[in-house]
């Protein structure tokens, strides 16, 4: 799936955004809560206002686990292996790239308004592997 | 009939004032064929889509890009009967293309990505919104006809 030149690229990427992990988040929780509604069913005991601390800490906990996730790219599903138990067996985020499709649009949305040109059409593709590895690697003891 | 604010409107308006078809267009077709390469089975007779530099510079998909965003515009133009605008398009891609719908989710949700890199910051989440619900229906009303 990944190959080498993937890998470098998403960390290359990935260290552009040098501090600006909760930022990033809490703008792709937003966008993706305000773009796609169903996908507040998920939150109903969180404040979804706008800039809400709730939004921010979550997208920086979600932001942070993406980033464990770029150091381990050879092993993502043992790196993943705790939230892929979470999501499984507490959260069961519905796992037919519902909601995590949306969370993958939209966090590449915000890289792409903070990247510019620099968000390549290789970056992209590379990006949009990786999200997708991921979804997969959580779904992954759905049943 | 799908419903849309006036914010909406103003919204898709005032990103569609600012755009170049044609450079939109060509990035969001060469990023389709780039980011999901299967969809090039429909492009057989575009020549070199052999890497990524290969296809960017492409002129075939260039001109082509040029056309579906243009045809984009018709529908923005016509928001109000989006499916009427596309049913010979629809028609077109279920009989003569035979083109699987969830193509138009992937190439709009593309488009979005490619405004989102050319406007920044600019690109709110509002704009994002309204933009996703647009290419979805679009991607919609070109379905709707397929049988």
């Amino acid at each position: 799936m990944l190959t080498a030149e993937d890998k470098k690229l998403i960390q290359q990427v990935w260290g552009k955004l040098g501090g600006a992990e909760e930022e990033v988040g809490a703008d792709t929780l937003w966008r993706m809560f305000h773009a796609y509604p169903p996908t507040k069913t998920y939150f109903p005991h969180f404040d979804l206002s706008q800039g809400s601390d709730q939004i921010r800490g979550h997208g920086k906990k979600v932001v942070a686990a993406l980033g464990t996730a770029i150091k381990n790219l050879e092993n993502l599903s043992q790196a993943l292996s705790e939230l892929s138990n979470l999501h499984a067996y507490n959260l069961r985020v519905d796992p037919s790239r519902f909601a995590l499709q949306f969370l993958a649009q939209c966090l590449q949305v915000v890289l792409a308004v903070r990247l510019g040109k620099e968000y390549t059409p290789e970056v992209h593709s590379a990006f949009d592997k990786l999200l997708s590895a991921v979804a997969a690697v959580l779904a992954e003891k759905y049943r | 009939m799908v419903h849309w604010s006036a914010e909406e409107k103003q919204l898709i308006a005032s990103v569609w004032g600012k755009v170049s078809v044609e450079e939109c267009g060509a990035e969001a077709l060469a990023r389709l064929l780039i980011v999901y390469p299967w969809t090039q089975r429909f492009f057989d007779n575009f020549g070199n889509l052999s890497s990524p530099t290969a296809i960017v510079g492409n002129p075939k998909v260039r001109a082509h890009g040029k056309k579906v965003l243009t045809s984009f515009g018709e529908a923005i133009k016509n928001l109000d009967n989006i499916k009427g605008t596309y049913s010979k398009l629809s028609e077109l891609h279920c009989d003569k293309l035979h083109v699987d719908p969830e193509n138009f989710r992937l190439l709009g949700d593309i488009l979005v990505i490619v405004l989102a890199s050319h406007f920044g910051r600019d690109f709110t989440p509002a704009c994002q919104f309204a933009w996703q619900k647009l290419v979805s229906v679009v991607a919609h009303a070109l379905a709707h006809k397929y049988h």
